[in-house]
């Protein structure tokens, strides 16, 4: 027995060490020191004094650095925008849909183009008279009412968002459609042979299956919409109020080179994921506080019904 | 269960009704129009990419080419963007990522999942807490130590900061080794077998499906990996990857968007093949995400 456990003790050593070893070395390591440079006024190279919380109390004076986080209204917008559209679409395919790998397809392809092409494709899609325009048009806009779309402020980061959510969408959706079809599949028989209508499968069988994915990905969306930054970065760099808290510490980090600010920057914002994260779990205990799965908690929620009815029944019969 | 559902299924099936119809109507306008923004982006990119110089100042931009197979702007930005490199480049990385990924990421979910031992606990939530990290934003210090490393502007310092695992593979993999029976384990430990023995000869081959989820997961990941590229590849001219030469677009070219779309079109090709090869495994791999969080 004692053998079998030496031999156990090795193969685990032997199969953690790498792992383990580069979870360190690349992120908990280099996060410590995050931490640490984050009370320094330091640059890559030379000499660092140590301010304390000064870094700190900056990210709060500055101006350029507080409009990023008013600036993620956008991206929360849109990823509400997108959660809803996908969830949409996948009960749309979870219904008969001629074609439906052809659709599926082309909605989905995105998701595997590379962040520089996207940039490449976007800035091309809404230079002046180029395809959004163009596109337009043909629709019947005058061209000359049309906004540049990533220059004009109080479009452009809609413009950005767009391209998100064109990104994205699909592998939401799909990520919903596999939710959807690990449902029991004669659930979807039965209700259509109770006679229930489209709008009562979805709410009675579809929605209850997949609201915990739902939730979850809405609130994914408001935490990950903080952290925006590809779409600025690589189709405006941020210019024209475009920058994201991101794109706005990358810039501070390389360009102007104040790593002790940019390393602020990176706590401040993991201590509100951590916040965010910590309503979510909040948030979950109480909506699904009493579930097991999804759908035994109706049951369950009638059964304590039921229970509760016998209970006032009972005390009142007391008295 | 009621002779309601009886009848029901024996009374032909009525004709459409209008609702059905007009829910028809709506089902593929929707799906359509999606399909229709999904595409547009990427096909205006095809149009321009293969009109002549001339054609792409002159012409709008939705204006169909003169010739379908004018491939000039495919071959000058092949050179110029230094493409053939970039893919070979990526082809290296990639493959060396993915088979390191893979072999510590079903190692490690194997030790946690097989064996109790203290700081089984803690190594999970060391993963699922370093999620929450902001990447990009510890680039800043992951710099000093690739420096101090001798790691910087060497493919094989990229490849094994890229090689590490995360909770989402190492969750999908624990997962797939709940269902394995531990049953198979122990006939396999009292024929003779010792512990990588299992792994490697009986666990690793029953794997295969969560494998292929996570080389697809993770493939898409570092194909189309820009900022670290960018940042720890510094001689674009030599260790050059398909994302970061596209973006060498971006200097005097900018707006040579002939060129620019067929070096685009290029870098989505790989991408576009393995999709319509094995587009229901890449579903299930993005599905398979639905249960991080």
């Amino acid at each position: 027995m004692n053998k079998r456990k030496w031999k156990q003790a090795q193969v685990i050593l032997t199969f953690l060490i790498i792992p383990v070893g580069l979870l360190i070395l690349f992120t908990y390591y280099p996060f410590g020191k995050m931490v640490q440079f984050s009370f320094y006024n330091m640059k890559y190279i030379g000499p660092r004094k140590f301010v304390g919380f000064k870094n700190y109390i900056q990210i709060f004076k500055r101006e350029d650095i507080l409009r990023t986080l008013l600036l993620s209204l956008y991206y929360m917008a849109g990823a509400v925008i997108q959660v809803f559209l996908a969830l949409y679409l996948a009960t749309i395919f979870c219904f008969k849909v001629k074609a439906e790998n052809f659709w599926k397809g082309f909605i989905f392809f995105p998701y595997l183009i590379n962040g520089i092409a996207i940039g490449f494709i976007f800035k091309f899609f809404y230079t002046r008279g180029f395809v959004l325009d163009t596109v337009l048009q043909a629709i019947g806009f005058n061209p000359n009412d049309l906004p540049y779309w990533l220059k004009d402020q109080s479009i452009n980061n809609w413009s950005l968002v767009y391209s998100s959510v064109w990104r994205y969408l699909g592998s939401t959706m799909v990520l919903f459609l596999g939710a959807m079809m690990s449902v029991d599949s004669t659930l979807y028989e039965a209700a259509s042979i109770d006679g229930a209508n489209k709008w009562q499968t979805f709410w009675h069988i579809i929605l209850p299956s997949i609201k915990t994915i739902v939730t979850l990905n809405v609130i994914l969306a408001i935490t990950g919409s903080l952290s925006a930054f590809e779409p600025p970065f690589v189709i405006t760099s941020g210019a024209n109020g475009t920058g994201t808290f991101f794109v706005v510490m990358n810039d501070i980090a390389h360009t102007s080179q104040k790593v002790g600010l940019a390393s602020a920057m990176a706590v401040f914002l993991l201590v509100i994921i951590f916040i965010a994260k910590f309503i979510q779990d909040a948030i979950f205990r109480f909506l699904f506080r009493n579930a097991g799965t999804d759908i035994d908690d109706r049951e369950f929620k009638k059964q304590r019904k039921r229970e509760e009815k016998a209970r006032m029944q009972m005390h009142r019969g007391g008295r | 269960m009621s002779s309601d559902t009886v009848i029901a299924s024996v009374v032909p099936k009525k004709k459409m009704s209008i609702g059905d119809i007009v829910w028809g109507i709506i089902k593929y306008a929707s799906v359509a129009l999606c399909a229709f923004l999904a595409v547009l982006p990427i096909v205006s990119c095809v149009i321009t990419s293969l009109k002549t110089e001339v054609e792409y100042q002159s012409t709008n931009v939705m204006t169909l080419p003169e010739n379908f197979f004018n491939f000039n702007n495919y071959v000058q930005a092949f050179a110029q963007a230094n493409m053939g490199l970039a893919f070979i480049n990526s082809g290296i990385i990639l493959l060396f990522v993915l088979a390191g990924s893979t072999m510590i990421g079903s190692q490690l979910a194997y030790v946690l999942n097989r064996f109790s031992f203290p700081g089984n606990a803690l190594i999970r939530n060391l993963f699922t807490f370093a999620a929450l990290l902001p990447g990009i934003a510890m680039q800043v210090s992951v710099y000093e130590i690739m420096v101090n490393l001798g790691l910087v502007n060497t493919l094989y310092g990229y490849i094994i900061m890229m090689m590490g695992t995360d909770v989402m593979s190492i969750y999908i993999y624990i997962q797939f080794f709940e269902n394995l029976p531990v049953s198979l384990d122990e006939s396999a430990f009292l024929d003779g077998a010792n512990y990588f023995q299992i792994y490697a000869k009986i666990l690793l081959p029953l794997l295969k499906p969560a494998i292929v989820t996570n080389l697809i997961l993770k493939g898409v990941g570092v194909y189309n990996e820009y900022y670290c590229a960018n940042l720890y590849l510094q001689d674009k001219r030599k260790l050059c990857t398909v994302a970061t030469s596209l973006y060498t677009f971006t200097g005097p070219m900018g707006n040579q968007y002939h060129l620019i779309c067929a070096g685009v079109i290029m870098s989505l090709l790989p991408a576009l093949i393995i999709f319509l090869l094995c587009q229901k495994q890449i579903y299930n791999g993005v599905a398979a995400g639905a249960v991080k969080g």
